[in-house]
């Protein structure tokens, strides 16, 4: 074969990319512009930047995201530092990979059965003499099922870049009379960061659209974007509104990508 | 003799039952230059690395100025490295890099200022400072990583095998440059390579090692002219090894005669090695020769010929001859007494050194009487 025809072996995917991706978006723009009676309007936008609930709903959605990243970062990294230290590390990787290949809504229904009025963690407080709590449909619990769904997202990066780290490194810092904090804070997590970063993508932005598990856990008290766009489209029918909010999330990831993508200038730090 | 900067005694290493360093005992006196030579997997660079604090020993002591370190960690220990892939931090740039082990002392800034851009002066990379790492050529990162190492003043400087990634031309000029270095810093370095020619060049003093054990130490010169056993011949420079056999003191027979030799104290027809260096060698026409030889190839180095050619019981002979030779030709070649060098079976170096003593003492009285 030619080298000039290496262009075929593209158009598997080339199609996947237009048919699925490409397509999807430009018609989630398209359809962003039409209200309910099919006219082409900008009112979906100005509603959305006006109305104190979009807003608000936005803001909610930014803000969980964040604190699911948050607490994924909080117990990734430590775990994943100390995964990678294991003699058998493969497998205990494995271990952390394996809930991920359970669909999400059976580890939902999982969890609802752990959190519900007779469920094992009730049981347990009941055992211990606090009694039974209210733990389903709290803005807690959503977090944690959040988090708990996350977290090996989160772990895969952050391993990999501690894999990647070449041990001289770390030998060098050492080396250099830097003590084992010093040579974390200074040489490995500045170097790890990347994967940080990509964690950071993995599990901000699909956070930002959950839908599913703010209804079956957190019972509704958090109404993200995600469950607005799923409301616009399945009940109230209004896919004009429903894309504009689509249209604002896929903004949204764009500034995520941007921000945690590589921003070292080349040839010289700023000081 | 001073006091010793680095002692190792009876260090021993295993890693699962599998031996790494089998009870090494080395000496390291202030201010001089020291190689660890030998082949890959010889275990020279654990023993940087047991210096450095980077691992650990199965038995034995380390020493530092007469004191334990064995469990004194790496960040401690007054020594620096130089490693091999340079390990310079890629999130850093060059001053960053150098200034590193400073801020850790929490060293006043001005101070730090200072010291960095000396060490960039000592490695002539002055005006580098804000570049980053990736912007620098190999030759570039070893002088930095030489920098970032002498910044901290140690009394002992390890190199692990710091030029093997340089090209021919650079990693010559970089000798001469840390022969030039050592000098002027007058601390002592231990220098790790597998390349003789690296070793010969720079060294005060050589520690050759296989298999986890030092076989041979000294100068330069002892180990090139009198090696110890095969192995050392054979790895430093280039060399004839031959089989022969004892006939008396300052007699060897080998090749099917029986020359002058410079050695003794063997007993009495005990079979041996004789080495003879291919540059001591000379050619002749076969009525003054020492030894007749067929000529097989020869191939132009530029300063010589390098010959091999095969004699008469059929041992192969390297010869270094500034003038060619004809293939196929059969041609006479000659030496002097002190050229041959009479190996022992299994002799260690204490036994050697103890033999040579005898009949040096010897040769001495001789000239007395």
């Amino acid at each position: 074969m030619t080298k000039r025809k290496t262009w075929l072996y593209f158009i598997p995917y080339g199609l996947w990319l237009a048919l699925f991706v490409i397509a999807p978006v430009a018609l989630i723009i398209y359809q962003s512009f039409f209200d309910l009676g099919h006219q082409f309007t900008f009112s979906n936008y100005s509603t959305y930047f006006q109305s104190a609930t979009y807003l608000k709903m936005t803001l909610n959605s930014v803000w969980y995201a964040f604190l699911i990243t948050l607490f994924t970062g909080l117990i990734s990294y430590p775990t994943a530092y100390f995964l990678h230290q294991l003699k058998h590390r493969q497998f205990w990787l494995l271990l952390v990979i394996l809930p991920t290949w359970i669909n999400i809504l059976l580890k939902a229904y999982a969890f609802i059965g752990i959190f519900s009025q007779a469920g094992l963690a009730n049981q347990f407080l009941t055992f211990i003499g606090i009694g039974p709590q209210q733990i389903l449909f709290t803005n807690a619990s959503f977090i944690f099922v959040a988090t708990y769904i996350q977290i090996p997202f989160m772990i895969l990066p952050i391993f990999n870049a501690l894999d990647d780290l070449n041990p001289a490194f770390v030998n060098a810092s050492r080396d250099l009379g830097a003590s084992n904090w010093q040579t974390f804070r200074r040489v490995i997590f500045p170097l790890t960061l990347p994967g940080v970063k990509a964690g950071v993508q993995a599990v901000f932005i699909p956070s930002l659209s959950l839908f599913m598990l703010t209804r079956l856990i957190g019972g509704n008290k958090v109404i993200t974007l995600g469950t607005a766009i799923e409301e616009h489209f399945l009940t109230t029918m209004n896919w004009g509104m429903g894309s504009t909010i689509g249209v604002v999330l896929i903004i949204a990831m764009i500034i995520v990508m941007t921000l945690t993508g590589d921003q070292r200038p080349k040839g010289g730090t700023p000081r | 003799m001073p006091q010793p900067i680095i002692e190792l005694r009876h260090v021993t290493k295993r890693y699962d039952d599998h031996p790494i360093l089998k009870n090494i005992n080395l000496t390291l006196e202030p201010g001089k230059f020291y190689t660890l030579l030998g082949p890959s997997g010889c275990g020279k660079t654990t023993i940087l690395r047991t210096i450095a604090g980077f691992t650990d020993v199965t038995e034995g002591d380390v020493l530092f100025a007469g004191q334990r370190i064995n469990a004194v960690p790496a960040n401690k220990r007054n020594v620096n490295t130089v490693f091999q892939d340079y390990a310079l931090f890629p999130h850093m740039t060059v001053a960053e890099n150098v200034a590193f082990g400073l801020t850790l002392k929490k060293t006043p800034k001005p101070e730090i200022e200072k010291r960095v851009a000396q060490a960039l002066q000592l490695v002539q990379l002055a005006d580098y400072g804000d570049r980053e790492i990736s912007a620098l050529s190999g030759g570039q990162q070893q002088r930095i990583a030489i920098a970032r190492a002498i910044v901290m003043e140690p009394q002992v400087l390890l190199l692990d095998e710091p030029l093997s990634a340089l090209d021919a031309k650079l990693r010559r000029q970089m000798q001469y440059e840390l022969r030039d270095l050592q000098q002027r810093l007058g601390i002592t370095f231990l220098f790790v390579t597998h390349d003789q020619e690296e070793a010969l060049a720079m060294s005060d003093e050589i520690f050759v090692m296989n298999q986890g054990e030092v076989l041979q130490s000294g100068s330069p010169v002892d180990i090139y002219d009198e090696p110890i056993n095969h192995f050392v011949a054979d790895f430093i420079g280039e060399s004839n090894i031959l089989p022969g056999k004892m006939i008396a003191d300052f007699q060897v027979a080998f090749g099917g005669h029986q020359f002058e030799c410079a050695d003794a104290g063997i007993p009495v027809n005990e079979p041996v090695e004789i080495v003879i260096r291919p540059e001591d060698l000379t050619l002749t026409d076969p009525e003054h020769a020492k030894l007749t030889v067929t000529i097989d190839t020869q191939l132009f180095r530029g300063d010589y010929y390098e010959i091999a050619a095969t004699d008469r019981l059929g041992n192969d002979w390297l010869i270094h001859s500034v003038n060619p030779a004809e293939d196929g030709t059969a041609v006479g070649i000659t030496f002097r007494p002190q050229d041959l060098h009479v190996m022992r079976f299994g002799e260690k170096e204490a036994e050697f050194d103890a033999r040579l003593e005898t009949y040096e003492t010897e040769d001495e009285t001789r000239d007395e009487t």
